[in-house]
Protein backbone atom coordinates (compact mmCIF):
# COMPACT_ATOMS: atom_id res chain seq x y z
CA UNK A 1 0.00 0.00 0.00
CA UNK A 2 1.49 3.40 -1.14
CA UNK A 3 1.99 6.01 1.93
CA UNK A 4 -0.60 8.51 0.70
CA UNK A 5 -3.19 5.91 0.35
CA UNK A 6 -2.37 4.59 4.01
CA UNK A 7 -2.97 8.23 4.89
CA UNK A 8 -5.64 9.03 3.35
CA UNK A 9 -7.48 5.42 5.04
CA UNK A 10 -5.93 6.64 7.99
CA UNK A 11 -7.70 9.77 8.57
CA UNK A 12 -10.64 7.93 6.94
CA UNK A 13 -10.75 5.36 10.26
CA UNK A 14 -9.85 8.48 12.62
CA UNK A 15 -13.21 10.07 11.17
CA UNK A 16 -14.99 7.02 11.94
CA UNK A 17 -13.59 5.59 15.31
CA UNK A 18 -12.26 8.95 16.93
CA UNK A 19 -14.98 10.17 18.82
CA UNK A 20 -15.92 6.64 20.46
CA UNK A 21 -12.48 6.33 21.22
CA UNK A 22 -12.14 9.64 22.77
CA UNK A 23 -15.18 8.39 24.57
CA UNK A 24 -13.80 5.63 25.99
CA UNK A 25 -11.05 7.46 27.17
CA UNK A 26 -12.55 9.88 29.01
CA UNK A 27 -14.81 7.51 30.71
CA UNK A 28 -10.94 6.14 32.16
CA UNK A 29 -9.27 9.27 32.42
CA UNK A 30 -12.23 11.37 33.49
CA UNK A 31 -10.66 14.46 31.49
CA UNK A 32 -11.68 14.88 28.53
CA UNK A 33 -8.69 16.51 27.02
CA UNK A 34 -6.15 14.14 28.34
CA UNK A 35 -8.51 11.60 26.66
CA UNK A 36 -7.82 13.26 23.51
CA UNK A 37 -4.75 13.60 23.82
CA UNK A 38 -4.37 10.36 24.01
CA UNK A 39 -6.00 9.13 21.58
CA UNK A 40 -3.76 11.33 19.32
CA UNK A 41 -0.80 9.25 20.76
CA UNK A 42 -3.10 6.55 19.13
CA UNK A 43 -3.56 7.86 16.05
CA UNK A 44 0.41 9.21 15.74
CA UNK A 45 1.41 5.02 16.55
CA UNK A 46 -1.59 3.98 13.76
CA UNK A 47 0.72 6.49 11.15
CA UNK A 48 3.88 4.84 11.74
CA UNK A 49 2.88 1.76 11.72
CA UNK A 50 -0.32 1.14 9.21
CA UNK A 51 1.62 2.18 6.25
CA UNK A 52 4.00 -0.88 6.77
CA UNK A 53 1.74 -3.20 8.06
CA UNK A 54 -1.82 -2.00 6.35
CA UNK A 55 -4.70 -1.07 7.99
CA UNK A 56 -6.16 -3.92 10.78
CA UNK A 57 -9.10 -5.64 10.24
CA UNK A 58 -11.00 -4.31 12.63
CA UNK A 59 -8.73 -0.43 12.86
CA UNK A 60 -11.31 0.67 16.04
CA UNK A 61 -10.12 -2.07 18.47
CA UNK A 62 -6.65 -1.60 17.46
CA UNK A 63 -6.96 2.32 17.97
CA UNK A 64 -8.64 1.17 21.53
CA UNK A 65 -6.45 -0.96 22.49
CA UNK A 66 -3.01 1.03 21.65
CA UNK A 67 -4.16 4.18 23.59
CA UNK A 68 -5.51 1.86 26.53
CA UNK A 69 -1.51 1.06 27.48
CA UNK A 70 -1.27 4.90 27.10
CA UNK A 71 -4.10 5.45 29.39
CA UNK A 72 -3.15 3.09 32.23
CA UNK A 73 0.39 4.54 32.08
CA UNK A 74 -1.45 8.21 32.56
CA UNK A 75 -3.22 6.93 35.30
CA UNK A 76 0.04 5.69 37.20
CA UNK A 77 1.63 9.05 36.73
CA UNK A 78 -1.17 10.84 38.11
CA UNK A 79 -1.78 8.28 40.98
CA UNK A 80 2.05 9.07 41.63
CA UNK A 81 1.62 12.61 41.02
CA UNK A 82 -1.41 12.71 43.36
CA UNK A 83 0.44 11.25 46.12
CA UNK A 84 2.82 14.21 46.25
CA UNK A 85 -0.19 16.03 46.21
CA UNK A 86 -1.49 14.49 49.27
CA UNK A 87 1.78 15.36 50.41
CA UNK A 88 1.67 18.58 50.04
CA UNK A 89 -1.63 18.89 51.64
CA UNK A 90 -3.54 19.34 48.10
CA UNK A 91 -6.63 17.49 47.26
CA UNK A 92 -7.11 16.46 44.50
CA UNK A 93 -9.79 13.69 43.14
CA UNK A 94 -9.28 11.66 40.46
CA UNK A 95 -10.28 8.15 40.44
CA UNK A 96 -8.33 5.48 41.15
CA UNK A 97 -7.96 2.11 42.70
CA UNK A 98 -9.58 -0.55 39.88
CA UNK A 99 -7.64 1.40 37.10
CA UNK A 100 -6.88 -1.60 35.26
CA UNK A 101 -10.28 -3.33 35.64
CA UNK A 102 -12.03 0.80 34.47
CA UNK A 103 -9.76 -0.35 31.12
CA UNK A 104 -11.22 -3.26 30.52
CA UNK A 105 -14.81 -2.45 31.42
CA UNK A 106 -14.54 -0.04 28.58
CA UNK A 107 -13.41 -1.60 25.68
CA UNK A 108 -16.16 -4.60 26.91
CA UNK A 109 -18.93 -2.24 27.52
CA UNK A 110 -21.53 -0.80 24.91
CA UNK A 111 -19.37 2.95 24.01
CA UNK A 112 -22.62 4.53 23.11
CA UNK A 113 -23.17 5.50 26.71
CA UNK A 114 -19.32 6.87 26.99
CA UNK A 115 -20.30 8.96 23.46
CA UNK A 116 -23.33 10.42 25.09
CA UNK A 117 -21.56 11.97 28.12
CA UNK A 118 -18.73 12.68 25.83
CA UNK A 119 -21.63 14.99 23.78
CA UNK A 120 -23.25 16.64 27.32
CA UNK A 121 -19.65 17.52 27.97
CA UNK A 122 -18.65 18.76 25.02
CA UNK A 123 -21.86 21.35 25.70
CA UNK A 124 -21.27 22.01 28.58
CA UNK A 125 -22.45 25.59 30.07
CA UNK A 126 -19.70 26.40 31.50
CA UNK A 127 -18.31 27.01 28.37
CA UNK A 128 -19.00 29.87 25.44
CA UNK A 129 -21.14 29.44 22.92
CA UNK A 130 -18.02 29.45 20.64
CA UNK A 131 -16.40 27.05 22.43
CA UNK A 132 -19.01 24.01 22.69
CA UNK A 133 -18.88 24.73 19.05
CA UNK A 134 -15.62 24.09 18.40
CA UNK A 135 -15.34 21.36 21.16
CA UNK A 136 -17.95 19.31 19.95
CA UNK A 137 -16.65 19.52 16.20
CA UNK A 138 -13.25 18.38 17.12
CA UNK A 139 -14.49 15.60 19.25
CA UNK A 140 -17.67 14.39 18.40
CA UNK A 141 -17.68 15.05 14.67
CA UNK A 142 -13.73 14.47 14.23
CA UNK A 143 -13.64 17.75 12.21
CA UNK A 144 -9.67 18.64 12.09
CA UNK A 145 -8.87 22.41 13.56
CA UNK A 146 -8.25 23.33 9.59
CA UNK A 147 -11.83 22.01 8.92
CA UNK A 148 -13.35 24.05 11.51
CA UNK A 149 -11.10 27.09 10.76
CA UNK A 150 -12.59 27.36 7.38
CA UNK A 151 -16.19 26.52 8.16
CA UNK A 152 -16.10 29.48 10.74
CA UNK A 153 -13.64 31.62 8.64
CA UNK A 154 -11.82 32.16 11.39
CA UNK A 155 -7.44 31.04 11.66
CA UNK A 156 -6.28 27.85 12.37
CA UNK A 157 -4.99 29.26 15.67
CA UNK A 158 -7.78 31.05 16.70
CA UNK A 159 -9.64 27.57 16.59
CA UNK A 160 -6.74 25.67 17.90
CA UNK A 161 -6.16 27.80 21.11
CA UNK A 162 -10.36 27.89 21.76
CA UNK A 163 -10.19 24.33 21.73
CA UNK A 164 -7.36 24.35 24.26
CA UNK A 165 -8.99 26.68 26.09
CA UNK A 166 -12.49 24.96 26.52
CA UNK A 167 -10.72 21.75 27.94
CA UNK A 168 -8.80 23.72 30.24
CA UNK A 169 -11.97 25.00 31.33
CA UNK A 170 -13.91 21.54 31.50
CA UNK A 171 -10.51 20.46 33.68
CA UNK A 172 -10.34 23.26 35.96
CA UNK A 173 -14.33 23.19 36.74
CA UNK A 174 -13.72 19.88 36.93
CA UNK A 175 -16.81 19.21 34.83
CA UNK A 176 -17.68 15.30 35.93
CA UNK A 177 -17.84 13.25 32.80
CA UNK A 178 -21.49 12.23 33.06
CA UNK A 179 -24.28 12.45 31.40
CA UNK A 180 -26.41 14.97 34.07
CA UNK A 181 -30.27 13.14 35.84
CA UNK A 182 -32.98 14.89 36.78
CA UNK A 183 -34.14 18.66 35.86
CA UNK A 184 -30.72 19.24 35.29
CA UNK A 185 -30.33 16.79 32.32
CA UNK A 186 -33.54 18.41 30.43
CA UNK A 187 -31.42 22.11 30.95
CA UNK A 188 -28.40 20.58 29.86
CA UNK A 189 -29.84 18.79 26.54
CA UNK A 190 -31.13 21.85 25.30
CA UNK A 191 -27.83 22.91 25.63
CA UNK A 192 -26.67 20.31 23.49
CA UNK A 193 -29.62 21.07 21.21
CA UNK A 194 -28.82 24.32 20.91
CA UNK A 195 -24.92 23.86 19.63
CA UNK A 196 -26.27 21.32 17.02
CA UNK A 197 -28.40 24.09 15.58
CA UNK A 198 -26.06 26.47 15.78
CA UNK A 199 -23.20 24.32 13.96
CA UNK A 200 -26.54 23.62 11.10
CA UNK A 201 -27.42 27.71 11.03
CA UNK A 202 -23.95 28.94 10.24
CA UNK A 203 -23.80 26.47 7.65
CA UNK A 204 -27.87 27.32 6.38
CA UNK A 205 -27.38 30.64 6.92
CA UNK A 206 -23.59 31.94 7.04
CA UNK A 207 -23.47 34.99 8.96
CA UNK A 208 -20.37 36.33 7.35
CA UNK A 209 -18.45 35.83 4.16
CA UNK A 210 -18.94 35.16 0.38
CA UNK A 211 -21.71 32.51 0.51
CA UNK A 212 -24.56 32.55 1.83
CA UNK A 213 -24.26 28.38 2.45
CA UNK A 214 -21.72 25.87 3.41
CA UNK A 215 -23.77 22.53 3.15
CA UNK A 216 -20.73 20.97 4.66
CA UNK A 217 -21.60 22.49 8.00
CA UNK A 218 -25.29 21.53 7.63
CA UNK A 219 -24.26 17.77 7.22
CA UNK A 220 -22.21 17.85 10.34
CA UNK A 221 -24.98 19.18 12.61
CA UNK A 222 -27.11 16.34 10.57
CA UNK A 223 -24.52 14.08 11.31
CA UNK A 224 -24.11 15.02 14.59
CA UNK A 225 -28.45 15.45 15.15
CA UNK A 226 -28.53 11.82 14.16
CA UNK A 227 -25.58 10.37 16.33
CA UNK A 228 -27.46 11.83 19.21
CA UNK A 229 -30.92 10.83 18.23
CA UNK A 230 -29.33 7.58 18.06
CA UNK A 231 -28.03 7.88 21.78
CA UNK A 232 -31.25 9.10 23.32
CA UNK A 233 -33.94 8.09 21.43
CA UNK A 234 -36.40 8.73 24.38
CA UNK A 235 -36.21 12.54 23.88
CA UNK A 236 -38.81 14.15 21.59
CA UNK A 237 -36.77 17.28 20.99
CA UNK A 238 -33.60 15.53 20.01
CA UNK A 239 -35.72 14.10 16.59
CA UNK A 240 -37.81 17.59 16.61
CA UNK A 241 -34.54 18.77 16.48
CA UNK A 242 -32.95 16.64 13.66
CA UNK A 243 -36.62 16.85 11.99
CA UNK A 244 -36.15 20.54 11.55
CA UNK A 245 -32.69 20.78 10.52
CA UNK A 246 -33.54 17.41 7.65
CA UNK A 247 -36.57 19.65 6.41
CA UNK A 248 -34.89 22.81 6.14
CA UNK A 249 -31.47 20.71 4.35
CA UNK A 250 -34.32 19.42 1.93
CA UNK A 251 -34.01 23.04 0.38
CA UNK A 252 -30.75 23.74 -0.20
CA UNK A 253 -30.16 23.05 -3.36
CA UNK A 254 -33.05 25.51 -4.43
CA UNK A 255 -31.97 28.39 -2.02
CA UNK A 256 -29.18 29.70 -4.27
CA UNK A 257 -29.49 30.63 -8.02
CA UNK A 258 -26.12 29.75 -10.85
CA UNK A 259 -24.36 33.08 -9.29
CA UNK A 260 -24.63 31.58 -5.70
CA UNK A 261 -27.22 34.59 -5.02
CA UNK A 262 -30.12 33.58 -2.50
CA UNK A 263 -33.52 32.21 -3.97
CA UNK A 264 -35.99 32.83 -0.83
CA UNK A 265 -38.47 30.03 -0.19
CA UNK A 266 -41.55 31.04 -1.91
CA UNK A 267 -39.43 32.14 -5.52
CA UNK A 268 -38.18 27.89 -4.81
CA UNK A 269 -38.17 25.86 -7.78
CA UNK A 270 -40.02 22.83 -5.20
CA UNK A 271 -39.37 20.11 -7.83
CA UNK A 272 -35.02 20.96 -6.80
CA UNK A 273 -36.39 19.97 -3.03
CA UNK A 274 -34.68 16.71 -1.63
CA UNK A 275 -37.73 14.50 -1.43
CA UNK A 276 -35.35 11.72 0.77
CA UNK A 277 -34.54 14.52 3.36
CA UNK A 278 -38.40 15.77 3.47
CA UNK A 279 -39.39 12.28 3.98
CA UNK A 280 -36.74 11.33 6.75
CA UNK A 281 -37.62 14.70 8.24
CA UNK A 282 -41.65 13.83 8.17
CA UNK A 283 -40.68 10.61 9.90
CA UNK A 284 -38.60 12.48 12.48
CA UNK A 285 -41.67 15.06 13.25
CA UNK A 286 -44.37 12.04 13.50
CA UNK A 287 -41.35 10.23 15.88
CA UNK A 288 -41.26 13.55 17.69
CA UNK A 289 -45.19 13.43 18.22
CA UNK A 290 -45.62 10.16 19.35
CA UNK A 291 -43.50 10.35 22.02
CA UNK A 292 -46.26 12.21 23.61
CA UNK A 293 -46.48 15.83 25.67
CA UNK A 294 -46.36 19.20 25.08
CA UNK A 295 -44.55 20.15 21.63
CA UNK A 296 -41.01 21.42 22.35
CA UNK A 297 -39.79 24.66 20.92
CA UNK A 298 -37.89 22.33 17.95
CA UNK A 299 -40.91 20.56 17.26
CA UNK A 300 -43.00 22.94 17.01
CA UNK A 301 -40.52 24.76 14.41
CA UNK A 302 -40.43 21.20 12.65
CA UNK A 303 -43.71 21.32 12.13
CA UNK A 304 -43.27 24.61 10.89
CA UNK A 305 -41.29 23.42 7.90
CA UNK A 306 -43.25 20.56 7.29
CA UNK A 307 -45.93 22.62 6.23
CA UNK A 308 -43.75 24.12 3.55
CA UNK A 309 -42.68 20.45 2.67
CA UNK A 310 -46.08 19.75 2.05
CA UNK A 311 -46.79 21.86 -0.09
CA UNK A 312 -46.60 21.34 -3.31
CA UNK A 313 -46.47 25.10 -4.81
CA UNK A 314 -46.08 27.92 -2.58
CA UNK A 315 -49.54 29.20 -2.66
CA UNK A 316 -50.30 25.74 -1.90
CA UNK A 317 -48.98 26.46 1.91
CA UNK A 318 -51.11 26.20 5.20
CA UNK A 319 -50.39 29.73 6.33
CA UNK A 320 -53.09 29.65 8.77
CA UNK A 321 -51.34 26.42 10.48
CA UNK A 322 -48.14 28.25 10.45
CA UNK A 323 -49.81 30.89 12.20
CA UNK A 324 -51.34 28.65 14.59
CA UNK A 325 -47.78 26.88 15.44
CA UNK A 326 -45.93 30.38 15.34
CA UNK A 327 -48.84 31.02 18.20
CA UNK A 328 -47.78 27.85 20.15
CA UNK A 329 -44.13 28.76 19.72
CA UNK A 330 -44.54 32.03 21.17
CA UNK A 331 -46.11 30.81 23.91
CA UNK A 332 -43.83 28.32 24.78
CA UNK A 333 -40.46 30.44 23.78
CA UNK A 334 -41.44 33.86 23.72
CA UNK A 335 -38.35 36.02 21.69
CA UNK A 336 -38.26 39.08 19.04
CA UNK A 337 -37.24 36.24 16.26
CA UNK A 338 -40.36 34.58 16.88
CA UNK A 339 -42.22 37.21 17.35
CA UNK A 340 -41.43 38.89 13.49
CA UNK A 341 -41.33 35.32 11.80
CA UNK A 342 -44.88 34.94 13.10
CA UNK A 343 -45.33 38.13 11.64
CA UNK A 344 -44.52 36.87 8.43
CA UNK A 345 -46.84 34.36 8.38
CA UNK A 346 -50.05 36.53 10.05
CA UNK A 347 -48.81 38.54 6.04
CA UNK A 348 -48.94 35.63 4.23
CA UNK A 349 -52.17 34.13 5.77
CA UNK A 350 -54.02 37.25 6.62
CA UNK A 351 -52.48 40.29 4.24
CA UNK A 352 -49.87 42.97 4.64
CA UNK A 353 -51.99 45.09 6.58
CA UNK A 354 -52.55 42.80 9.46
CA UNK A 355 -48.99 42.25 9.85
CA UNK A 356 -47.45 45.79 9.86
CA UNK A 357 -48.61 46.49 13.46
CA UNK A 358 -47.01 43.23 14.72
CA UNK A 359 -43.82 44.51 12.92
CA UNK A 360 -43.73 48.36 14.04
CA UNK A 361 -43.98 46.74 17.55
CA UNK A 362 -40.60 45.20 17.24
CA UNK A 363 -38.92 48.12 16.50
CA UNK A 364 -38.87 49.53 19.75
CA UNK A 365 -36.74 45.74 20.50
CA UNK A 366 -33.42 46.36 21.60
CA UNK A 367 -32.10 43.06 20.87
CA UNK A 368 -33.65 43.23 17.14
CA UNK A 369 -31.64 46.95 16.67
CA UNK A 370 -28.97 45.31 14.61
CA UNK A 371 -30.94 42.35 13.29
CA UNK A 372 -30.98 43.07 9.69
CA UNK A 373 -34.41 40.72 9.07
CA UNK A 374 -36.47 43.24 10.92
CA UNK A 375 -35.93 45.82 8.33
CA UNK A 376 -36.07 43.34 5.50
CA UNK A 377 -39.51 41.95 6.21
CA UNK A 378 -40.90 45.67 7.45
CA UNK A 379 -39.61 47.03 3.83
CA UNK A 380 -41.46 43.46 2.32
CA UNK A 381 -44.98 44.54 4.13
CA UNK A 382 -44.44 48.46 2.93
CA UNK A 383 -44.07 47.65 -0.60
CA UNK A 384 -46.48 45.35 -0.66
CA UNK A 385 -48.85 48.46 0.85
CA UNK A 386 -47.29 50.43 -2.35
CA UNK A 387 -45.23 52.60 0.21
CA UNK A 388 -42.24 51.94 -2.02
CA UNK A 389 -40.39 55.05 -0.32
CA UNK A 390 -40.25 53.70 2.72
CA UNK A 391 -39.52 50.10 2.02
CA UNK A 392 -36.42 51.16 -0.24
CA UNK A 393 -35.13 53.17 3.03
CA UNK A 394 -35.84 49.61 5.43
CA UNK A 395 -34.40 47.34 2.80
CA UNK A 396 -31.60 49.67 2.32
CA UNK A 397 -30.90 49.70 6.23
CA UNK A 398 -31.20 45.83 6.01
CA UNK A 399 -28.78 45.86 3.78
CA UNK A 400 -26.22 47.64 5.60
CA UNK A 401 -26.67 45.75 8.42
CA UNK A 402 -26.33 42.20 7.08
CA UNK A 403 -22.38 41.11 7.33
CA UNK A 404 -23.37 38.66 4.14
CA UNK A 405 -22.03 39.59 1.00
CA UNK A 406 -24.65 37.75 -0.88
CA UNK A 407 -27.67 38.76 1.60
CA UNK A 408 -26.36 42.53 1.15
CA UNK A 409 -26.72 42.67 -2.81
CA UNK A 410 -30.07 40.70 -2.87
CA UNK A 411 -31.64 43.37 -0.45
CA UNK A 412 -29.68 46.26 -2.51
CA UNK A 413 -31.93 44.77 -5.24
CA UNK A 414 -35.16 44.71 -3.57
CA UNK A 415 -34.50 48.22 -2.56
CA UNK A 416 -33.55 49.16 -6.00
CA UNK A 417 -36.61 47.87 -7.05
CA UNK A 418 -39.07 49.58 -4.94
CA UNK A 419 -37.01 52.80 -5.42
CA UNK A 420 -37.72 52.62 -9.56
CA UNK A 421 -41.66 51.15 -8.57
CA UNK A 422 -41.59 54.67 -5.93
CA UNK A 423 -39.97 56.93 -9.04
CA UNK A 424 -43.04 55.38 -11.09
CA UNK A 425 -45.68 55.82 -9.01
CA UNK A 426 -44.44 59.55 -9.01
CA UNK A 427 -44.17 60.21 -11.92
CA UNK A 428 -47.40 58.49 -12.38
CA UNK A 429 -48.74 61.05 -9.43
CA UNK A 430 -47.90 63.70 -11.89
CA UNK A 431 -49.25 62.83 -14.97
CA UNK A 432 -52.28 61.98 -13.42
CA UNK A 433 -52.67 65.38 -11.65
CA UNK A 434 -51.67 66.65 -15.32
CA UNK A 435 -54.24 64.37 -17.34
CA UNK A 436 -57.04 65.90 -18.57
CA UNK A 437 -59.18 62.83 -17.30
CA UNK A 438 -57.50 63.05 -14.28
CA UNK A 439 -56.53 59.10 -14.53
CA UNK A 440 -54.13 57.60 -12.25
CA UNK A 441 -52.34 54.62 -12.89
CA UNK A 442 -52.99 51.59 -10.79
CA UNK B 1 -21.29 14.34 0.19
CA UNK B 2 -23.62 10.93 -0.67
CA UNK B 3 -22.72 7.95 -2.30
CA UNK B 4 -24.76 5.15 -3.25
CA UNK B 5 -23.42 1.58 -2.37
CA UNK B 6 -24.60 -1.34 -4.41
CA UNK B 7 -24.41 -4.27 -3.40
CA UNK B 8 -24.20 -6.86 -6.58
CA UNK B 9 -26.12 -10.24 -7.28
CA UNK B 10 -25.36 -13.61 -6.55
CA UNK B 11 -26.52 -16.99 -7.05
CA UNK B 12 -28.40 -17.33 -4.00
CA UNK B 13 -29.57 -13.81 -4.42
CA UNK B 14 -31.14 -14.21 -7.76
CA UNK B 15 -32.20 -17.98 -7.18
CA UNK B 16 -34.30 -16.06 -4.23
CA UNK B 17 -32.79 -17.93 -1.54
CA UNK B 18 -33.15 -15.63 1.77
CA UNK B 19 -29.87 -14.67 3.93
CA UNK B 20 -30.37 -17.12 7.17
CA UNK B 21 -30.76 -15.76 10.40
CA UNK B 22 -27.80 -15.10 11.44
CA UNK B 23 -26.59 -13.00 8.29
CA UNK B 24 -29.89 -10.93 8.78
CA UNK B 25 -28.74 -10.15 12.04
CA UNK B 26 -25.00 -9.40 11.09
CA UNK B 27 -26.82 -6.96 8.66
CA UNK B 28 -28.96 -5.38 11.11
CA UNK B 29 -26.14 -4.62 13.65
CA UNK B 30 -24.13 -3.24 10.29
CA UNK B 31 -27.07 -0.94 9.75
CA UNK B 32 -27.75 0.43 13.08
CA UNK B 33 -24.04 1.30 13.30
CA UNK B 34 -24.18 3.08 9.86
CA UNK B 35 -27.32 4.99 11.39
CA UNK B 36 -25.92 5.23 14.79
CA UNK B 37 -23.09 6.96 13.42
CA UNK B 38 -25.40 9.38 11.71
CA UNK B 39 -24.30 8.08 8.22
CA UNK B 40 -27.05 6.01 6.74
CA UNK B 41 -29.66 7.86 4.64
CA UNK B 42 -31.69 4.79 3.11
CA UNK B 43 -31.30 1.28 2.49
CA UNK B 44 -33.44 -1.69 0.71
CA UNK B 45 -32.80 -5.13 -0.41
CA UNK B 46 -34.00 -6.16 -4.29
CA UNK B 47 -36.06 -9.17 -4.95
CA UNK B 48 -34.44 -11.09 -7.71
CA UNK B 49 -34.60 -10.33 -11.35
CA UNK B 50 -37.08 -12.67 -12.23
CA UNK B 51 -39.43 -10.64 -10.32
CA UNK B 52 -38.33 -7.53 -12.74
CA UNK B 53 -38.39 -5.99 -15.77
CA UNK B 54 -36.88 -3.98 -18.25
CA UNK B 55 -38.52 -0.82 -20.50
CA UNK B 56 -36.18 -0.97 -23.33
CA UNK B 57 -36.19 2.64 -25.17
CA UNK B 58 -36.99 4.23 -27.60
CA UNK B 59 -39.46 1.40 -28.69
CA UNK B 60 -40.55 0.93 -24.86
CA UNK B 61 -40.76 -2.44 -24.86
CA UNK B 62 -41.09 -3.95 -21.80
CA UNK B 63 -38.66 -7.33 -20.88
CA UNK B 64 -39.68 -10.17 -18.53
CA UNK B 65 -37.01 -11.21 -15.78
CA UNK B 66 -34.99 -12.99 -14.80
CA UNK B 67 -31.45 -11.59 -16.91
CA UNK B 68 -28.43 -13.06 -17.03
CA UNK B 69 -24.79 -11.50 -16.17
CA UNK B 70 -26.36 -12.33 -12.51
CA UNK B 71 -22.89 -10.33 -11.46
CA UNK B 72 -24.01 -7.02 -13.57
CA UNK B 73 -27.42 -7.22 -11.59
CA UNK B 74 -28.25 -5.03 -8.40
CA UNK B 75 -29.48 -6.96 -5.14
CA UNK B 76 -29.57 -3.89 -2.95
CA UNK B 77 -28.18 -0.55 -2.37
CA UNK B 78 -27.07 1.93 0.32
CA UNK B 79 -27.21 5.34 0.74
CA UNK B 80 -24.58 6.78 2.76
CA UNK B 81 -23.40 10.43 3.80
CA UNK B 82 -20.29 10.39 4.08
CA UNK B 83 -17.05 13.80 4.54
CA UNK B 84 -15.16 11.60 1.74
CA UNK B 85 -14.81 8.78 -0.61
CA UNK B 86 -12.26 7.35 2.01
CA UNK B 87 -14.95 7.46 4.46
CA UNK B 88 -17.50 5.88 2.59
CA UNK B 89 -14.76 3.17 1.63
CA UNK B 90 -13.96 2.45 5.06
CA UNK B 91 -17.71 2.21 6.00
CA UNK B 92 -17.99 -0.05 3.43
CA UNK B 93 -15.37 -2.40 4.02
CA UNK B 94 -16.92 -2.85 7.37
CA UNK B 95 -20.23 -4.98 5.57
CA UNK B 96 -20.73 -8.08 6.80
CA UNK B 97 -20.51 -9.45 3.42
CA UNK B 98 -19.12 -12.62 1.88
CA UNK B 99 -18.39 -13.47 -1.53
CA UNK B 100 -19.94 -10.17 -3.19
CA UNK B 101 -18.98 -7.12 -4.53
CA UNK B 102 -20.30 -3.85 -3.48
CA UNK B 103 -19.42 -0.97 -5.36
CA UNK B 104 -19.56 2.68 -4.46
CA UNK B 105 -20.88 5.96 -6.46
CA UNK B 106 -20.65 9.35 -5.55
CA UNK B 107 -24.61 11.03 -5.97
CA UNK B 108 -24.24 14.14 -7.74
CA UNK B 109 -24.20 17.53 -5.76
CA UNK B 110 -25.55 20.52 -7.63
CA UNK B 111 -22.45 21.62 -7.53
CA UNK B 112 -21.40 18.84 -10.06
CA UNK B 113 -23.77 19.80 -12.48
CA UNK B 114 -21.39 22.72 -13.50
CA UNK B 115 -21.86 24.73 -16.88
CA UNK B 116 -24.67 21.87 -17.84
CA UNK B 117 -27.12 23.88 -14.91
CA UNK B 118 -26.21 27.20 -15.22
CA UNK B 119 -28.46 27.79 -18.34
CA UNK B 120 -31.75 26.47 -17.06
CA UNK B 121 -30.97 27.93 -13.42
CA UNK B 122 -30.80 31.14 -15.71
CA UNK B 123 -33.78 30.36 -17.49
CA UNK B 124 -35.60 30.55 -14.52
CA UNK B 125 -34.44 33.15 -13.25
CA UNK B 126 -35.24 35.14 -16.05
CA UNK B 127 -39.19 33.90 -15.50
CA UNK B 128 -39.04 35.18 -12.12
CA UNK B 129 -38.11 38.67 -13.33
CA UNK B 130 -40.73 38.87 -16.08
CA UNK B 131 -43.21 37.78 -13.52
CA UNK B 132 -41.57 40.36 -11.49
CA UNK B 133 -41.96 43.06 -14.36
CA UNK B 134 -45.64 41.61 -14.65
CA UNK B 135 -46.54 42.52 -11.14
CA UNK B 136 -45.09 46.15 -11.78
Amino acid sequence: MAASDAHRAIEAVWRIESPRLIAGLARIVRDVGVAEDLAQDALIAALEQWPKSGVPDNPGAWLMGTAKHRAVDWLRRSKTLERKHQQLGREIEIQQGSAQTDVDAVLDDDIGDDLLRLIFTACHPVLSTEARIALTLRLVGALTTAEIARAFLVSEPTVAQRIVRAKRTLAEARVPFEVPSGREREARLSSVLEVIYAIFNEGYAASAGDDWMRPALCEDALRLGRILAGLAPEQPEVHGLVALMELQASRLRARTGPGGEPILLLDQDRSRWDQLLIRRGLAGLDRAQQLGGALGPYTLQAAIAACHARARRAQDTDWERIVALYDALVQLSPSPVVELNRAVAVAMAFGPAAALPLVDALRAERSLAGYPFLPSVRGDLLAKLDRFEEADEELNRAASLTRNRRERRLLLDRAARCARRSACAERDDRRGAQSPDGRRSA
Amino acid sequence: MRFMVLVKASEESEAGVMPSQEALAEMGKYNEELAEAGVMLAGEGLHPSSRGVRVRFPERKVIDGPFAETKELIAGFWLIQAKSLDEAIEWVKRAPMEQTELEIRQVFEPEDFGEEFTPELREQEERLRAQAADNQ
